[in-house]
């Protein structure tokens, strides 16, 4: 039996059972019956449903796949003209913007209390992006003044854990004495080390000509899926004594934190703390005749967040 | 639209989902009727037109409400129930402010008809309907889904079953559609700034500070061993029918019956792990094409895939249907009952995997580095003396072996030049299509594997390829960049096929996550050593630091999407386009 025979006399059989259901209505369920109402069902289906079969497939009815494909694509070769208006299928360059409050805390110690922030973020796709970074800390006694630090750098990816950021940095003193500040052009690199070290590290050159460095590092430990652990460490290393800002030339200061927050989901951690700032050689000096604490342990509490 | 209203539209029997496709039937997604039916499938009609709006409605989602973008008001969009050898004819309005489209997943068709905005067409624009109209030369279980932004993620994706012009080569009494979804209350848009942000931003199952020596290699290679899926539990609800956990959505069995579920993954980034405690399932076609039967306890579903099983439950009482996600953070789930209302136990969500070495690629020279306990079971993998010789018989016994290229030995990775696009590199590569996949592993059942699959009949077109491509799959997960090459979209936008070649492509994943690759309009015969008998898939997991084959029949013109199923990733740059070229003329 040839496959067209089949073929013929299933959709027979087909336009049987079709003429024979809807003559036969009373079998019928009445929604479906409705529905027929709805939509005037009547011969004329039938009959262009056999237009469909005889007129469109001919004698190829699935007889070969390979003929059917080509069938399926007969009108493929005319080109579309309005090709060039199309959307593209995908927007895979698309600006996103983060911004991460790492530290907004009160840090309290024996000789002073400070509040502090610690920020960061970025506007940018996949390979370049714009950074803001600031940090500051501000004494809650009065008259004892405070500094503030802002970057603004271009960042671009060179390695696939590794952004190379250059820009510019501004600092401002506050005090006793009068304001004073003073810029820097920054070349850094940010990124994630072998195991999970999140680095952040530059050099700056100040507009006196300056050159001083710094490597912050830090990790992120999971007690629980919310609970995480934050140990923090930063030196500060300058070339050149600049007296005015309380800098000695070598290592400036040695910085250790730890932080237990808890994610109250991902945008929102309050958390507690530690942390310890020690100055070393000439800017110890420098801070001593001051009449500054050199050693400096504070407890710490606020919180982070991740817009 | 003066001729809405002459339109002829006709109403049909549907299965599963008890939806028609009509004028104006409108159907929530929570009031689904949900009706048994296997008709005799001579009484079904076929609709000569079908009408489907496309627009925003109120749904519900459980207990919540939600807006999504719904077809026909309806999550997932109505079933379109059609006959091989007819001629579909769709009508799309788009009512919403934005441009939408049709794909229509796993169907071969002209390529105008392919409804990928900027490859097969200009999309349709707010207002507008768009007319699809292409013959039916196949059937089986399909579905079709929006390919615009991220609306698939908001509801935009339906069932198609084809029925076939002779008799399908198994039995059934029933058949419905399983059709499993993750919903997300956020807006997918807010759902990609937190993974750009953070990609992590969804895993709530990362390891602590007691795994710490444990992943001391992870962490080195700044790696999470936990990475099994980009969106979770954290903030999907696991869909089946439209219909939360909760809900159970009920198929209706006689005990005795044969009943065939049609399982189609429509989500837009979940991998699920389906199985039937208490059932064994006869896996009979694989992305709608009809496969030599299977029986298993559990298949894992990629995003995309679609697996058609037949059970015979036996017994007066209910079953599950439970679908846990890959990542095993939360589930889809529903019921085979003889009535409604009735509830089987739950199964546990089992524990979240972890990747493995062999994930990372590692060669086992590697092995004294780390010794975790999944070592062990990944070695035997490697060595695969053991689980190969079941394999080796099979083949043989088809005695097509000669024809295959089949190989599992691991290989050096020998491309890592990939850039910042790629990180991770897998130190080796291999055939992976004997494992279940992550999680699958040691579950002491009979898991649903690649190699498992051959096709009923033999492919009609034994050519041995002219002619190889390799494609990387590639990705930076610290800034949730994927690509293929290390190329996204926007940088290499075209692959060249050759009109009537008979092409091998070679994926070869460099990344440490299944990816569910999808070829429109041709189909993919997965060269898994079933040598005659390649089954035929639209869309193909490839696993972590896996290399495998498809053979293509390049027999279409035109352009034509190659993408990860993975909604996420595709947005983000993992899709190319395939330009059918005239061959080049060789030189001498």
């Amino acid at each position: 039996m040839s496959l067209k025979t089949i073929i013929y006399s299933s959709f027979l059989t087909g336009l049987l059972s079709c003429i024979n259901f809807l003559t036969d209505v009373s079998t019928v369920k009445s929604e479906i019956i409705q529905n027929l109402e709805k939509f005037k069902l009547n011969e004329t289906i039938i009959n262009s449903n056999q237009d469909i079969f005889t007129q469109d497939f001919g004698e190829n009815i699935v007889t070969n796949e390979s003929l059917n494909q080509e069938f399926a694509q007969q009108d493929d070769e005319t080109p579309n003209k309005d090709e060039e208006n199309w959307p593209s299928p995908i927007e895979d360059d698309e600006i996103f913007w983060f911004l991460l409050v790492d530290q907004l805390e009160y840090r309290g110690s024996d000789s002073k209390d400070f509040f502090r922030w610690d920020i960061e973020g970025w506007v940018g796709g996949d390979y370049e992006r714009i950074w803001l970074k600031t940090e500051g800390e501000v004494a809650f006694a009065k008259d004892d003044g405070g500094e503030a630090e802002i970057q603004l750098l271009y960042g671009y990816l060179i390695a696939p854990f590794w952004d190379l950021q250059v820009g510019l940095r501004y600092d401002r003193i506050y005090g006793s004495e009068d304001d004073r500040g003073r810029a820097f052009a920054v070349i850094g690199l940010e990124g994630l080390a072998p195991d999970l070290y999140e680095v952040d590290t530059a050099l700056f050159i100040s507009e006196n000509g300056d050159l001083s460095a710094r490597f912050q590092v830090e990790q992120e430990l999971l007690i629980t899926q919310k609970l995480i652990l934050q140990p923090r460490f930063e030196i500060n290393v300058a070339a050149q004594k600049v007296e005015n800002f309380g800098i000695g030339s070598g290592v400036n200061d040695i910085e250790l934190g730890l932080r237990l927050r808890y994610e109250i989901n991902r945008n929102y951690a309050p958390y507690l703390g530690i942390n310890w700032i020690r100055l070393v050689g000439e800017t110890e000096n420098l801070a001593r005749k001051d009449g500054e604490s050199v050693d400096n342990f504070s407890v710490v509490g606020g919180i982070r967040m991740l817009f | 639209m003066p001729n809405f209203l002459h339109r002829r539209n006709f109403l049909r029997f549907t299965t599963g989902l008890g939806l028609v496709v009509g004028l104006d039937y409108f159907s929530p997604a929570y009031a689904k009727q949900i009706k048994s039916i296997k008709a005799d499938q001579t009484q079904l009609k076929y609709p000569e037109i079908i009408d489907l709006i496309i627009q925003e409605t109120g749904v519900k989602i459980g207990e919540q409400n939600a807006t999504g973008i719904t077809v026909n008001n309806s999550i997932p969009a109505p079933l379109i129930r059609l006959k091989e050898g007819q001629i579909a004819k769709i009508n799309v309005t788009n009512k919403l402010d934005e441009d939408t489209s049709i794909h229509w997943h796993g169907i071969i068709l002209p390529v105008k008809m392919d409804g990928v905005p900027g490859v097969s067409f200009a999309g349709i624009k707010p207002g507008q309907t768009f007319t699809y109209e292409f013959p039916i030369i196949q059937s089986g279980t399909y579905w079709y889904h929006g390919h615009s932004g991220l609306q698939e993620q908001r509801g935009h994706f339906g069932p198609i079953i084809i029925d076939p012009i002779e008799s399908d080569p198994f039995q059934y009494d029933k058949d419905y559609v399983v059709m499993l979804s993750d919903w997300t209350f956020e807006d997918p848009y807010d759902v990609l700034k937190n993974l750009k942000k953070m990609s992590s931003y969804y895993n709530n199952q990362k390891r602590t500070v007691e795994n710490l020596s444990e992943d001391s290699m992870w962490r080195q290679m700044r790696m999470d061993p936990t990475d099994i899926a980009d969106i979770t539990g954290a903030t999907y609800t696991y869909l089946i029918n439209g219909l939360v956990p909760e809900t159970n959505w009920t198929a209706i069995f006689k005990p005795g019956e044969k009943v065939r579920l049609r399982f189609i993954n429509g989500s837009a980034m979940t991998f699920f792990d389906v199985r039937i405690p208490g059932l064994k399932m006869t896996v009979v076609q694989a992305d709608g094409q009809n496969i030599q039967p299977v029986i298993v306890d559990e298949f894992r579903m990629g995003t995309a895939e679609t697996y058609d099983i037949i059970v015979e439950p036996k017994n007066e009482q209910a079953y599950t249907i439970f679908a846990e996600t890959m990542d095993r953070s939360g589930y889809a789930r529903g019921t085979l009952a003889i009535s409604q209302g009735m509830t089987a136990p739950i199964p546990k969500l089992r524990e979240r995997p972890v990747r493995s070495m062999k994930d990372m690629g590692m060669n086992h020279d590697m092995s004294g580095m780390n010794n975790n306990l999944h070592m062990n079971h990944d070695m035997s993998g490697m060595n695969s003396n053991s689980t190969m010789n079941h394999d080796m018989s099979g083949m043989n016994s088809n005695s097509t072996m000669n024809h295959d290229m089949f190989n599992d030995e691991a290989v050096p990775n020998i491309s890592n030049d990939f850039g910042v696009r790629n990180a991770g590199v897998p130190m080796m590569v291999q055939s992976r299509l004997n494992e279940p996949g992550i999680g699958l592993e040691n579950t002491g059942t009979r898991v649903l594997v690649y190699s498992d699959l051959r096709n009923i009949a033999p492919g009609y077109d034994q050519r041995k390829p002219d002619r190889e491509i390799e494609l990387h799959l590639t990705g930076n997960m610290e800034r949730y960049m994927w690509s293929f090459n290390g190329k996204k979209y926007s940088e290499e936008k075209e692959i060249a096929f050759y009109k009537g070649e008979r092409l091998r492509l070679t994926f070869i994943n460099q990344t440490m996550m299944e990816h569910p690759i999808h070829l429109h309009g041709m189909w993919m015969e997965l060269d898994n050593g079933a040598g005659q008998y390649k089954p035929r898939k639209h869309t193909i997991i490839v696993k972590p630091a896996e290399k495998l084959s498809v053979e293509i029949n390049v027999d279409v013109s035109g352009k034509w999407p190659l993408h990860c199923h993975l909604l996420y990733h595709m947005k983000v740059g993992m899709f190319r386009t395939v330009a059918i070229m005239d061959h080049p003329v060789e030189a001498g």
